[in-house]
């Protein structure tokens, strides 16, 4: 295959960007998205140019750090973070876009390289339970029905990628707080921290900088993991029980 | 030895919800479905015009005197106008605040560009601000007669039939109609959404709720201007 790409382009945070045309050559269609970036960087490193910068780690689907905006879409055309998306998606000749996460809240550092740690400020804020340290506890002291297992185990799916916040026009990160919300305050183990839980990651949400929600299902259409749009109306619930409740606590 | 707590008293709850996104979107959820309640009982009450002059003049008389003798003449109708106007304005301010807080937060634009949502999602800002000026108009027209050709109090069915037949009236009428039932389209089920009301089972029920009302207000409204002027009412 060959394909044109136009690629953001920004050597640092302060510098002005550009949307750069490279001409790529010889592409399988088995490669990942990566692989066919990884090419790129090859010839680019040959002929003494610098390299594009873009996020990977795993490049199993599973770790989160990946993820650019293909052709207006987070991680591209198909459901799945961008390491997992293949080249058999797109057509010989095809120009295809590649920008960075936009974001208010995720400045860019460097080419297709945004800061994400707003993410991380706003799990430090509540996304975690309190326990004893000690031995682990007995796995049959708290009994987990499987119905409020599966539900938490939807949403402790998310990989904090930023697809959701990428996609939402109002740079929203609604979706990610919401997996992160209903995750812990559906199991018995968050219960203690449910309403202070909610409330204070809704507000270091709020503290980033990330937009509010319109209802618009892009992040949910955008998620590699399937986190579901109705997650954030649980979140909602969430949020206005606590507020009822007084605020604190349970 | 004991764990430290959090024992600072919280700020104020309603300062805290007003200050958070999912607050004020509640807010504006709860404004919007008192005046999406208020127009159900408005179009109904409205359709008696197709009953002729007199019904409708007498349901409009009626309106005055509601919850007499608890209720002193027109205090009902003074209450529900308060209501309301509290309604848009904290309806209007929250989505001023919201909205510019969400087009901060997505500064840069993406290159490849493509519509994101649908087209009632997209509208609902500018259609708010129209149904706006639309309010504005329609109380200088029906309520205060102030713009209205024939401004006789008490007599609304005439005003109604004068003001609806200019065209041009009717037209920005259905137009403004017409954005609403788009606004309620998206707003009723977007409202659902922010007050938890969604869930994955729901979903479908509260969507069709939401077309159901848009269709209901949109074509009951229109119906009026319709009437007007193809001489079913005169």
């Amino acid at each position: 295959m060959n394909l044109t790409l136009r690629i953001w382009r920004q050597r640092t945070p302060e510098a002005p960007g550009a949307m750069t045309t490279y001409e790529v050559t010889g592409i399988s269609e088995d490669m990942s998205f990566l692989e066919m970036l990884d090419h790129l960087n090859e010839e680019l490193i040959l002929s003494g140019d610098e390299p594009v910068a873009f996020d990977h780690d795993c490049r199993e689907g599973i770790c989160g750090a990946c993820g650019m905006v293909i052709n207006g879409r987070a991680h591209g055309p198909e459901r799945t973070t961008t390491c997992q998306l293949h080249m058999r998606h797109f057509r010989d000749g095809d120009t295809i876009d590649v920008e960075p996460w936009r974001a208010a809240a995720f400045p860019v550092v460097k080419d297709l390289v945004v800061d994400r740690s707003a993410f991380d400020r706003v799990i430090g804020s509540g996304g975690y339970v309190s326990v004893p340290t000690g031995s682990a506890p007995e796995a049959h002291a708290t009994p987990v029905p499987k119905a409020v297992a599966d539900l938490a185990f939807e949403h402790a799916e998310c990989i904090g990628c930023g697809a959701c916040v990428a996609a939402c026009p109002n740079g929203s990160a609604m979706l990610f707080t919401s997996a992160k919300v209903v995750h812990l305050n559906v199991l018995p183990q968050g219960a203690p921290e449910r309403g202070s839980r909610v409330l204070d990651m809704v507000a270091a949400m709020d503290d980033e900088g990330f937009g509010g929600c319109t209802n618009t299902g892009e992040c949910a259409t955008a998620c590699p993991k399937g986190i579901p749009l109705q997650s954030i109306a649980h979140m909602n619930r969430e949020y206005l029980r606590a507020v009822v409740k007084g605020g604190r606590g349970r | 030895m004991a764990l430290a707590t959090r024992t600072a008293r919280p700020p104020s709850l309603i300062g805290s919800v007003w200050r958070s996104t999912v607050g004020k979107k509640a807010v504006m959820a709860v404004t919007g479905l008192i005046m999406l309640a208020y127009l159900v009982a408005h179009m109904m009450g409205n359709l008696k015009v197709f009953f002729g002059a007199g019904e409708f003049n007498h349901y409009g008389h009626w309106i005055r005197t509601v919850g007499e003798p608890f209720l002193h003449r027109e205090w009902f109708l003074w209450a529900a106008r308060a209501a309301l106007s509290v309604s848009v304005v904290l309806h209007g301010v929250a989505a001023y605040q919201l909205s510019r807080r969400d087009l901060a937060a997505r500064p840069a634009k993406y290159a490849h560009k493509r519509p994101r949502a649908s087209y009632a999602t997209r509208t609902m800002r500018w259609g708010g601000v129209i149904l706006g000026l639309f309010i504005v108009w329609h109380v200088l027209d029906l309520t205060t007669l102030t713009v209205n050709p024939n401004a006789q109090e008490g007599r609304p069915y005439e005003n109604l039939v004068a003001s609806f037949d200019r065209w041009y009236v009717s037209a920005f009428y259905i137009a403004a109609m017409l954005a609403l039932g788009l606004h309620v389209r998206h707003g009723f089920w977007s409202a659902a959404q922010t007050l938890g009301a969604g869930s994955p089972r729901r979903d479908r029920a509260l969507k069709f709720l939401a077309n159901g009302l848009a269709a209901l207000l949109t074509c009951g409204f229109i119906a009026i201007p319709v009437g007007v002027l193809t001489g079913v009412v005169s």
